[in-house]
């Protein structure tokens, strides 16, 4: 590994976690799309502050830039406050005019320009080694790292020294309002924190990625945890690991680095999103399955214990019978009778069913479980009748 | 040059009439889409689909190995098409919203498209040339094949919204009574989805992924503050897309170096723009005036209604009051006074005082008793 790669990934690193921390109030305060927004707003911010200083990695540049981010969030507001159409309209409206602003004046003045409109959307993360800050001759390392470490550095800074000011805010804006904060301007502070990270990892990444490493990190942890600390540092993580992976295999393919970041990023949402502790699909389907299984075992003794004094009717307790209450189909009522035949809820005298015991107490236990007035305790029911712990 | 000139183009170059065609259909047809989109509340849809594209694009190039317009729609629409349900996947199944969703989806799945594009720029094939022009869209690239393809899929989706015209109303405006009448809105959602796809892969070509979101909302956007009703709503967007699309491309056909795709987005934008400032009833310089008038009929009642409450104090309901006591009331001003004079609602009389006339009278007793009806209430 030469000092240029090992440089690369450092920067890539710093730029993940820089964008994944204030990602996880945007997903939070539904705000996701303002990202997306604010990197491509920062377009024309972004040229014409080359144009004035000629160094992409001037301060003044991502000063100006990140103002035209706060700029565009304020125009959203102005133009979702007149009422005349909705937030989302006013967000997609207001970025795609400032990024055409943007990319003709990249393109009117492409050739005294070394920004090409690729690299608008793409950044270019393999060039960040070759823009070394030199200080009196030596060899300081690249400016990107300087750039993007200063910006990680304000990021970590905001959160840590706003923390409960943000999550009051991010939760409840109302007791925010009440306990004294000024939730506006929070949030504009927020916003501006995201605008100069959009635009210090612009160079790096691109406006789209900027948007997948905000994101994407955030929404990844967001599945796997309820506290807003472990939400931030497991969001850090997914960038980190997307940063380094996505290095790799871009090196292998010799493809982009940003997208192959941003496509390792999406693979970890994918997994989480299927496998997820409690919250993944496969849990999803699993507990409607068994919740469908439960249910029909409930309804069947119910039924049966209902129709089971003295003088009642028969036929309810026929086979071919009682499922037409239930809209089953035959298939369906034979499976979950076979199932509490299983349970050793039911006996079968010819087609005639009957409950045991032990399905009397399940169909009393069902009964009150779903009478009850109370939040019921399905888990001591669970652990009642053991079938279910399967 | 004169205006004028910038669509002479049009008709006598081939070129340009070929891209203006084009981007006129393409005008239309996402004209007429977005404002469904639009009222749905779904205007980042069409962004997060746009993005979403680039793969299909790109993993249809890779298996034919060839540039082909067909293919690209294609494999453009099925990766649209995947990524918007996995986005309704993600907002049905856990609780990431949709901003968050749209925002992953769209930056995943163009990240994963800007890896195989890079991937087969590096491949020794000759075809490959011209695969980024999606990204910003080059209607110059678009040719007379290319605008009959368009005109088909832009016909077969409109054909599609004429024939389901009823159905998507409802669905667009009450969903649960949709489903209450019987209707398969799961389906009929699907089927919309599914048309917005195709406009938006129409215009891949000539807008390219990122700016296409704006073709979809602009022109809709613009036409909604004419009109409260679908029909002539979607006709005004139709028309709004058509002429920004021609605008656009006469506009950077005469000046050059205009990439053609972000000027049409500025010009529906300017549309916009103008939709918001001009409309008669929503928009924001009728509204100022409307409010203007009110706070002025305000003023002036509250002068009316003062006078005669003075005046009833003083068995004359023609007292005359004079500007020194007028002057405590809320809303005085002279040009108050003078327009009050003018409707001859009140009169100078020779001392400079000033009194109700008779038509004065009946009108503030009209203000008063209502006022006076509203307080008890």
């Amino acid at each position: 590994m030469s000092v240029a790669q090992l440089e690369i990934q450092i920067i890539a690193v710093i730029v993940a976690i820089a964008c994944a921390l204030p990602g996880v109030f945007l997903v939070l305060r539904k705000r996701a799309m303002i990202s997306d927004a604010i990197s491509h707003a920062i377009l024309p911010g972004i040229v014409i502050g080359f144009f004035l200083t000629g160094d992409l990695s001037s301060p003044f540049l991502v000063l100006l830039a990140a103002a035209t981010g706060v700029l565009t969030v304020s125009l959203v507001e102005v133009i979702d406050r007149t009422g005349l159409v909705k937030e989302d309209t006013s967000i997609g409206l207001v970025f795609p005019a400032l990024f055409s602003i943007g990319v003709i004046l990249i393109s009117r003045y492409a050739g005294d320009v070394h920004l090409d409109t690729g690299a608008v959307l793409l950044g270019e993360l393999a060039f960040a080694p070759f823009d070394r800050l030199i200080i009196n001759g030596i060899d300081m390392g690249p400016k990107a790292l300087y750039v993007m470490g200063g910006i990680l550095l304000i990021n970590f800074l905001f959160i840590s020294v706003f923390f409960k000011e943000l999550k009051i805010s991010t939760f409840d804006v109302g007791l925010a309002t009440t306990l004294g904060f000024t939730p506006m301007v929070l949030h504009y502070l927020l916003m501006s924190i995201v605008s100069i990270t959009a635009v210090g990892a612009f160079d790096a990444v691109g406006s789209i990625l900027v948007v997948a490493l905000m994101i994407v990190p955030a929404a990844t942890a967001y599945l796997l945890t309820d506290d807003l600390r472990t939400l931030l540092i497991l969001s850090g993580l997914a960038g980190l690991i997307s940063a380094l992976a996505g290095y790799w295999i871009a090196h292998w393919l010799d493809a982009s680095i940003a997208g192959s970041m941003a496509t390792v990023v999406g693979l970890l949402f994918l997994l989480t999103y299927l496998f997820a502790p409690g919250r993944g699909i496969y849990f999803i389907i699993r507990r409607r399955k068994r919740q469908k299984y439960e249910f029909a075992q409930m309804t069947l003794t119910v039924h049966i214990m209902n129709h089971s004094g003295e003088y009642d009717n028969i036929e309810e307790r026929r086979m071919d019978h009682f499922q037409h209450h239930f809209n089953w189909d035959l298939e369906q009522a034979r499976t979950i009778v076979k199932q509490a035949l299983r349970n050793k809820f039911i006996q079968l005298d010819g087609d005639l069913i009957s409950l045991t015991n032990r399905g009397l107490r399940f169909a009393r236990a069902s009964q009150s479980l779903i009478m009850a007035e109370k939040d019921p305790n399905i888990n001591e029911f669970r652990k009642q009748f053991v079938t279910f712990n399967e | 040059m004169e205006f004028i000139d910038f669509f002479i183009d049009l008709f006598t170059d081939y070129t340009t009439r070929t891209i203006g065609i084009g981007t006129a259909i393409l005008g239309i047809v996402s004209g007429v889409l977005g404002s469904y989109a639009v009222l749905r509340q779904q205007s980042l849809l069409g962004d997060a689909i746009s993005h979403a594209t680039l793969p299909g694009i790109a993993i249809a190039f890779l298996i034919i190995g060839t540039k082909s317009t067909a293919f690209f729609f294609l494999g453009a629409a099925v990766a649209g098409w995947a990524g918007t349900m996995w986005i309704r996947g993600i907002v049905q199944n856990t609780r990431i919203k949709s901003d968050s969703a749209l925002g992953l989806v769209l930056s995943v799945f163009f990240g994963f498209g800007m890896v195989l594009l890079t991937f087969i720029q590096k491949m020794p094939n000759a075809n490959q040339a011209g695969l980024e022009t999606f990204l910003f869209g080059q209607a110059a690239t678009l040719i007379h094949t290319d605008v009959i393809l368009m005109a088909i899929i832009g016909a077969f989706s409109l054909f599609a919204v004429i024939l389901l015209w009823k159905e998507f109303k409802i669905l667009t405006f009450d969903p649960q009574y949709a489903a209450t009448l019987g209707f398969n809105t799961k389906l009929l959602d699907i089927i919309l989805i599914f048309i917005i796809v195709l406009a938006i892969v129409l215009g891949l070509q000539a807008v390219g992924v990122v700016l296409m979101s704006a073709m979809l909302l602009a022109p809709a956007a613009a036409a909604r503050q004419w009109t409260d009703s679908l029909s002539i709503m979607i006709l005004l967007a139709a028309l709004f897309g058509a002429l920004a699309g021609l605008t656009g491309t006469a506009i950077s056909s005469a000046a050059m170096n205009l990439s053609t795709g972000p000027v049409i987005v500025l010009v529906s934008i300017a549309f916009v723009f103008i939709s918001f400032m001009f409309a008669p009833n929503r928009g924001l310089l009728f509204r100022e005036i409307r409010k203007q008038a009110n706070k002025k009929e305000m003023r002036m009642n509250h002068v009316l209604e003062n006078m005669y409450w003075i005046a009833l104090g003083h068995e004359n309901l023609q007292h005359p009051h004079s500007n020194a006591i007028l002057n405590k009331t809320l809303g005085y001003s002279k040009k108050c006074m003078r327009e009050l004079r003018d409707k001859h609602l009140i009169e100078l009389n020779e001392d400079y005082d000033w009194n109700l006339t008779e038509k004065g009278i009946k009108r503030a007793k009209e203000v008063y008793t209502d006022n006076n009806k509203n307080e008890q209430q």
